[in-house]
């Protein structure tokens, strides 16, 4: 399918759905992906089924401090010249890009890429919602090395990342990423076609455009948008959705932690909710609690969004008195098994919970 | 004494103060030259308050014909939108976001330069002069007047738009130049796109300011005048005709600060009740809280210091429905003396309701008499949870705060609400928005990204709010008068470097010298 602008709306807000309060506003990366298809290519989204096993993918992505973004507005080839250095360094010619996170703004770097190269863009990405780190991959769970990685700044400078694992590339291109001023523009895990099948999450960037979509056509017939949500939920590989609280905000706390910024976020019930739903956050929303009962656990999905309008809502923005709706989703099967539970599981995240899938909570 | 003048699009209103004392207040339509209608109602104030020029020691105005000219799309200049940057910021030249009615009437005239700074202070590039020059020739060729300078992270270092200025103004003589980091804060497009609004608006400013000078000097009033900006504090006229842009959005601010000295508090919450519409806000330390959230003028993105106000449907002509249950956001509007039950018309408003309840005395009540009890208890039980709502969102904490009701429609409210401790409905509350501008303060704000490695973070605030105490000493406050009102640190997610936004704002009474 080709891209319009419209849908771009969509997809974006769909973006912030999955990115659970973190990945940053998609506004600047849709402003640019608008910008880069009118001076270049309309951006053509291709279903992984439709990728040669033999085809090189080569995904893209922004690194850093979306708060950097905000206001270094990138030169919009950086992402473009670090996909080329790793074409060069491969030998080989690329068939697609790929998102390696479909929450939040990543959702929109590799359309731009996409607009810029006149490349097909694959419905899919490695992370099924945001996370904060670049080991946090299925395409890492299952087997991809994430190097030979670029990363590169408004000069084309250029960091060509080799490591023995993934944890360690993160390391290394995150000490990059600060010298090149916070935000850096990255291509890593280069993988083929048969990968991509095999370990990205699937049909992710429809998904973030049905959702956005979901939500906005509800508002504007005036139905009820968390209905329309869980009724579109159980017909995407994100099978199940429900509500586990409506109140208030009345608390938020923030702090840096390790890098991370991290809080809490108190929710007092309104209505036939009762109770006090406490979300840890570190970057993204990790566990919801009503009264120290586990709620809903990462990676599954919480998602807080307007009680009025179903607008995701962003960790930077949360603030007391809004009236929110808080939302748990399946992630796919791919991204709870053992392995993929190591990594980016609640042990991930430094909890001792075990994770319990949000269709068996209470 | 002072003077506090608010000129609306409808009417202009003035105060005389003693002190927090209102000696006297006048209405009058606002008129088409300006001048003119300030002028009447300063004579009227100073006559019926008995004062003689010499007593005023300053007279403060809040005004809305910037923002007014602006989403009208009358009387702006062409700009020079000139970004310091590259070889960053390309993906997303100036202008990119407006609509193109605005952004045609101000010509898309880009120039993007080599420059800028990164969120630790180091150069993106150094600033490339030959390429200013080369734009300054270009404006002049193009008859540009006004250009807006924005460099990326100027709020951590100005260097680069303050040199950049100097040379602009070297090629392009008389040049209006506009330097984003005066105006916005960090989000570079947002600050970017109110420093090219201000420039847009050089002429007006001009015009404006001068208009009020012939006003007060006509009148032989030789007091010092100041007009008040969005975060109800002061700038000087001469400030003002530099940077028009902050005056957008004074309205509400002064309203609110009007509020909090008619009620004598400084910790509230502020029902300002219309005809259509009531606007919620909070008072903390006397000032408005900001909105954290970025606000559209007419159709563009910006980051101003705006009030945090939530509109809610409800106001003296708002119609009431189903028994009572449901009230608005429909509105009779300024047709309530037509169109409302107690005048005669055919639609039940919530002034009919009042009035059927026996707590107002507006037109005929006979002709609400026919209205059941039950009725007039859902309606007036729906109007009191609608206001307690808003106030309960609008509130940042689950402690009791007074509500200061002010505006028209202040007598929808009777009964006391839930979110409240209790409700203030002050005196002389049709004026609030002109004695909010009368007793305006000055201030100064930093908001900027501090690495605390090394620094640390005590020092990093400390260093702040220093600067921020500083700058409010140089906009003209008594030293000895300022306070740090408000303090918000944001930590910079995805980047272990312990860099963070810290924001400080600080308050002072105005030196006045007479």
């Amino acid at each position: 399918m080709i891209l319009n602008s419209a849908d771009l709306i969509d997809l974006c807000r769909g973006a912030a759905f999955l990115g659970t309060g973190g990945g940053g506003d998609p506004y600047i990366g849709r402003l640019m992906v608008e910008h880069a298809i009118s001076e270049a290519h309309p951006v053509e989204i291709i279903d992984p089924s439709d990728v040669p096993d033999d085809a090189l993918v080569i995904p893209t992505a922004m690194m850093g401090a979306p708060t950097v973004l905000v206001e270094k507005i990138p030169r919009g080839n950086e992402a473009v010249l670090s996909l080329q250095r790793l074409e060069r360094h491969l030998g080989k010619k690329v068939f697609a890009t790929m998102p390696i996170e479909i929450g939040g703004i990543n959702s929109t770097m590799p359309l731009v890429v996409g607009a810029r190269l006149n490349l097909p863009v694959v419905d899919a990405d490695g992370m099924g919602r945001a996370f904060p780190e670049l080991q946090m991959e299925t395409f890492n769970v299952y087997g991809v090395h994430g190097t030979p990685m670029a990363i590169t700044n408004e000069y084309g400078d250029c960091t060509l990342i080799e490591t023995h694992d993934n944890k360690m590339m993160e390391w290394i291109a995150r000490g990059v990423a600060i010298r090149m001023g916070g935000a850096a523009y990255i291509a890593n895990y280069p993988m083929t076609g048969e990968q991509v099948k095999r370990t990205s999450v699937p049909n992710t960037l429809t998904l973030a455009l049905k959702i956005g979509r979901c939500i906005r056509e509800a508002r504007e017939a005036h139905r009820n948008p968390f209905d329309a949500l869980l009724n579109l939920l159980p017909k995407t590989p994100y099978n199940f959705g429900k509500i586990i609280f409506r109140g208030k905000i009345s608390d938020m706390f923030r702090e840096t932690r390790a890098g991370f910024a991290a809080g809490r976020a108190r929710i007092e019930g309104l209505g036939e909710w009762k109770g006090v739903m406490v979300i840890e956050i570190q970057n993204e929303n990790l566990t919801a609690r009503v009264d120290g009962v586990l709620k809903a656990i990462v990676p599954d999905l919480i998602c807080i969004l307007d009680s009025e309008t179903a607008e995701p809502i962003t960790t930077e923005t949360l603030r007391y008195g809004q009236r929110v709706t808080v939302m748990g989703v399946a992630v796919p099967p791919m991204m709870r098994t053992p392995e993929a539970l190591a990594i980016f599981g609640p042990v991930g995240f430094g909890f001792t919970d075990k994770f319990t899938p949000i269709e068996a909570m209470d | 004494m002072r003077i506090g003048i608010d000129v609306g699009g409808t009417n202009t209103d003035a105060v005389l103060m003693d002190g927090m004392e209102v000696k006297s207040w006048h209405k009058t339509p606002t008129s088409a030259d300006v001048s003119s209608g300030i002028m009447a109602v300063l004579r009227a104030v100073m006559t019926e308050g008995g004062a003689n020029p010499t007593d005023i020691t300053g007279v403060m105005i809040g005004t809305t014909h910037f923002t007014n000219a602006v989403v009208e799309r009358k009387r702006l200049l062409q700009v020079a939108a000139i970004r310091l940057g590259l070889p960053a910021t390309l993906g997303l030249p100036p202008m990119i976001d407006w609509p193109d009615d605005l952004g045609s009437t101000l010509g898309y005239h880009r120039y993007m330069i080599h420059g800028g700074h990164e969120f630790d202070g180091r150069q993106i590039a150094p600033l490339n002069e030959d390429e200013l020059r080369a734009a300054g020739r270009d404006m002049k060729k193009k008859g540009l007047r006004a250009g807006a300078i924005t460099s990326v992270f100027s709020p951590v270092n100005p260097d680069m738009e303050i040199r950049a200025a100097e040379i602009i103004a070297e090629e392009v003589p008389d040049v209006a130049l506009s330097l984003s980091h005066q105006v916005g804060r960090i989000g570079f497009l947002e600050r970017e796109n109110a420093t090219i609004m201000n420039a847009c608006l050089a002429d007006l400013a001009t015009k404006v300011v001068q208009s009020f000078r012939l006003a007060l000097s006509t009148l032989n009033i030789t007091a010092p005048f100041y007009i008040s900006q969005n975060d109800g504090t002061l700038m000087t006229a001469e400030y003002v005709e530099k940077y028009p842009v902050l005056t957008f959005a004074s309205g509400p601010t002064n309203s609110m600060r009007g509020a909090a000295l008619l009620a004598g508090v400084k910790e509230a919450m502020v029902v300002d009740i219309g005809g259509t519409t009531s606007d919620v806000g909070m008072l903390l330390h006397g000032f408005p809280r900001e909105s954290s959230v970025t606000v559209e003028i007419g159709g563009v993105r910006t980051n101003f210091r705006m009030p945090d106000v939530l509109a809610i449907g409800l106001g003296g002509g708002s119609l009431v429905r189903d028994n009572g249950l449901r009230i608005g956001p429909d509105s009779v509007g300024y047709e309530l003396t037509e169109k409302a039950l107690v005048f005669g018309g055919d639609v039940l408003t919530t002034t009919d309701i009042v009035v059927a309840a026996g707590l107002a005395d507006i037109g005929d009540r006979s002709k609400v008499a026919h209205l059941t009890p039950e009725l007039i208890e859902n309606a007036i039980v729906t109007m009191h949870r609608m206001v307690d709502e808003a106030v309960d969102k609008m509130k940042t904490s689950s402690e009791p705060l007074p509500v200061i009701l002010v505006g028209g429609g202040a007598v929808l409210m009777s009964r006391g609400l839930s979110s409240a401790s209790h409700i203030l409905k002050p005196p002389h509350f049709s004026v609030a928005n002109a004695i909010g501008a009368g007793i305006a303060q000055v201030g100064g704000e930093v908001d900027r990204v501090f690495s605390l490695e090394g620094l640390g973070r005590d020092a990093a605030l400390a260093q702040a709010k220093a600067e921020a105490i500083a700058k409010t000493v140089a906009a003209g406050a008594r030293p000895e008068t300022v306070q740090v009102t408000d303090i918000e640190e944001v930590p910079l997610a995805y980047l272990p470097s312990s860099a963070t936004r810290i924001r400080v704002k600080a308050v002072g009474d105005l030196v006045v010298t007479k």
